[in-house]
């Protein structure tokens, strides 16, 4: 092979020929977001489906749902470094990858989202500390800066690159702070995705999105980050799944697997109990003092059917497929949760953005349908293609996964 | 959370909804007064900017109970503005004398998250790069700015004039914190054919509004939700009022 003595010792890759043909099929999609992004940028965001109702649409969705599923990157890192869980090392590196993909991939929406995008750095220049989005401005950059610190010396890890003294013993010194960078990760996570979900609650002007809470934090804070620590984990061992079925070889033992179900599960739980608790007092208390009644908040469009598929399907089904030993040690079971629960997540940021726009707060206003333009579609493609063409390259040239050896041996 | 701010002056607006014919004037004159370029398409109403609104209510009976009021809508001036906190960037602020919530169009970074919190949409973004046909550009207002494509714009009652006045009772040897009521008049108010509209500081007695803020037909939009609004409406019809905020069935309306 062309690139043999760059890849991991004793492990087994495709050909080069047959990679550079995968790598070409995702710059496709890579290319063609790029040209929707010129679109955007050259012509402004008339040419996507937003308007003057939906402020917010599918690039918000796809930001805040990958920056939710992105979180196994912080909760594992705070799992094996600072709870010393020690099993979870078998796919840290990978969590890191996928963290890393999944921020900087929300970071290249952002860019298209802001109508101004070279007057993005007021956020750091005239920040205002009322505002939920500024912290989440301030701690996604931030968080973004630790987790490329934390993939560097992976990146140093590699065969080739490993040779090098300098190198070494940078990636050697980076390993020995990582529980520091994990610590300052779980910090800045913590509290950017509790401000993701604050964004919506302090929306006391919208009925659908309100919630009350606890000092200044409304209990959306709380159940972000509770579902982003859910969902989080799953997404981490779908991706290694998916990994698995596609190059056929083994990367995480099921062990490692199932106890990820077990975390996700446990905290789908968690989370679920208070959701409802949230959902139920929204319902009976909040709305009605708006002059609402739970059936006013929802159509024929974007109707109760989202919340049962939220909660039941995408919820309590996963909850139980995933906290009860029986169902979570069957591999089929455990990956239909986690791919429910990752879909929970994803309902949950969406009916958060789209509806809470879509429901007329006005009496004598209209409900409102949103339909995403080709170009959002197109530059969320772009991202999601950038993030497998990141995890590709890494897959092949760095030693993501420690068991990789052992369980193909 | 953000906290009401109160101020010496607090101007606002009384719109008498049994008068308004729903004509439009109002929303022509803060077109040109506030230089708003021409539309690609004005009739989609999802992407112009419009910072006066007029709806177009009906009480849903048919004919012969049929009755229809209309409804103009510029900014209502928030005294607790859900807009102001959310901006990351201090772009929006109510700091103004006079209690106007501002809009920085050279800090906006269209992020539009003011738009999403906003219940009234009262708040425009702009889709279009503002063009002007050739010669019309001889029209626009010497001391409004006119805002790039990308940005989030709003009604801020003229403001403009507003300063105006100030100078003007400056230069005359007048106290600027002491306007009259026909000192400082927006021009959706000063065009308005009915007089519909009225203007000036709420907590002036001696200004028209004052009074007619308190009048038992006065309402203001969605008041429950807790933005306190400077925009009063009044109307005489029951049904109206009501439907100036979400009432449950058994509710009974405010006012008379």
């Amino acid at each position: 092979m062309f690139d043999k003595e760059w890849l991991p010792e004793g492990v087994e890759r495709c050909s080069f020929g047959k990679f550079v043909v995968w790598i070409g099929f995702l710059v496709v999609f890579v290319l063609m977001g790029v040209y929707a992004s010129y679109v955007v940028w050259s012509q402004g965001l008339i040419t996507t489906g937003l308007n003057n109702y939906f402020a917010f649409g599918l690039w918000i969705v796809f930001d805040l749902a990958v920056i939710a599923l992105g979180a196994g990157a912080f909760f594992s890192g705070f799992l094996t470094y600072i709870l010393r869980i020690d099993q979870l090392k078998n796919i840290i590196n990978l969590a890191v990858i996928v963290g890393f993909v999944c921020y900087s991939g929300a970071m290249i929406i952002l860019t298209l989202e802001v109508g101004q995008p070279l007057r993005a750095w007021f956020g750091y220049w005239h920040p205002n500390v009322h505002s939920m989005l500024t912290e989440v401005i301030f701690c996604i950059t931030c968080y973004l800066i630790v987790l490329i610190i934390e993939f560097i010396p992976l990146i140093l890890e590699n065969r080739k690159l490993n040779k090098v003294r300098f190198l070494h013993h940078l990636a050697h010194n980076f390993h020995v702070y990582m529980p520091l960078f994990a610590g300052i990760g779980t910090f800045l996570s913590f509290f950017h995705q509790g401000s993701l979900g604050g964004m919506y609650g302090v929306l006391f002007s919208q009925p659908f999105a309100y919630r009350e809470g606890f000092f200044i934090w409304p209990w959306t804070f709380f159940l972000f980050v509770a579902s982003a620590i859910a969902s989080g984990p799953a997404f981490t061992m779908l991706v290694a799944t998916s990994m698995e079925k596609i190059t056929g070889r083994k990367l995480v033992d099921f062990k490692t697997k199932a106890l990820l179900g077990k975390i996700a599960g446990s905290l789908l739980v968690f989370y679920l109990f208070f959701k409802i608790l949230d959902t139920w007092h929204w319902a009976m208390q909040t709305l009605p003092r708006m002059g609402l009644t739970f059936s006013q908040v929802y159509n024929e469009v974007y109707g109760t059917w989202l919340l049962w598929l939220e909660l039941g399907i995408c919820g309590v089904i996963p909850a139980v497929l995933l906290v009860v030993p029986k169902f979570r040690n069957q591999p089929g079971l455990l990956y239909l949760g986690a791919i429910l629960a990752c879909i929970g997540v994803v309902v949950n940021r969406f009916v958060f953005t789209v509806q809470t726009l879509a429901h007329p707060v006005m009496p004598f206003d209209t409900w409102q349908v949103y339909v995403p333009a080709w170009t959002e579609w197109m530059t969320c493609i772009e991202v999601t293609a950038y993030c497998i063409l990141i995890i590709s390259l890494s897959y092949r040239y760095l030693p993501v996964f420690p068991q990789e050896r052992r369980l193909n041996g | 959370m953000y906290k009401l701010k109160e101020f010496k002056i607090k101007w606002g607006m009384v719109i008498d909804l049994d008068k308004c014919t729903g004509c439009g004037a109002c929303m022509i004159s803060c077109q040109a007064e506030n230089n708003m370029a021409p539309m690609p398409d004005a009739t989609d109403k999802m992407y112009s900017l419009t910072w006066m609104l007029v709806y177009r209510l009906t009480n849903g009976k048919s004919f012969p109970d049929h009755d229809v009021a209309y409804l103009p809508r510029p900014c209502v001036q928030c005294g607790n503005p859900n807009c102001v906190p959310v901006c990351p960037v201090i772009a929006t602020t109510k700091d103004e004398e006079g209690g106007i919530v501002s809009q920085i169009s050279p800090r906006c970074i269209g992020c539009r998250y003011c738009m999403a919190a906003c219940p009234y949409h009262s708040r425009y973004f702009n889709w279009h790069d503002p063009v002007w046909p050739q010669g019309m550009e001889k029209t626009l207002t010497p001391f409004t700015s006119t805002r790039p494509r990308g940005v989030v714009e709003k009604c801020h009652y003229c403001h403009h004039r507003f300063k105006a006045a100030k100078e003007k009772a400056r230069y005359d040897g007048r106290d600027p914190m002491k306007l009259g009521e026909d000192d400082y008049i927006p021009a959706c108010a000063e065009n308005c054919p009915t007089g519909a509209i009225t203007f000036g500081d709420l907590k002036n007695p001696e200004h028209k509004v004052a009074q007619l803020a308190k009048s038992p037909y006065a309402f203001r939009l969605l008041e429950r939700l807790g933005t306190d609004p400077q925009l009063y409406y009044m109307s005489k019809r029951e049904w109206v009022r009501r439907q100036g905020d979400n009432y449950l069935e058994h509710e009974p309306t405010k006012g008379v």
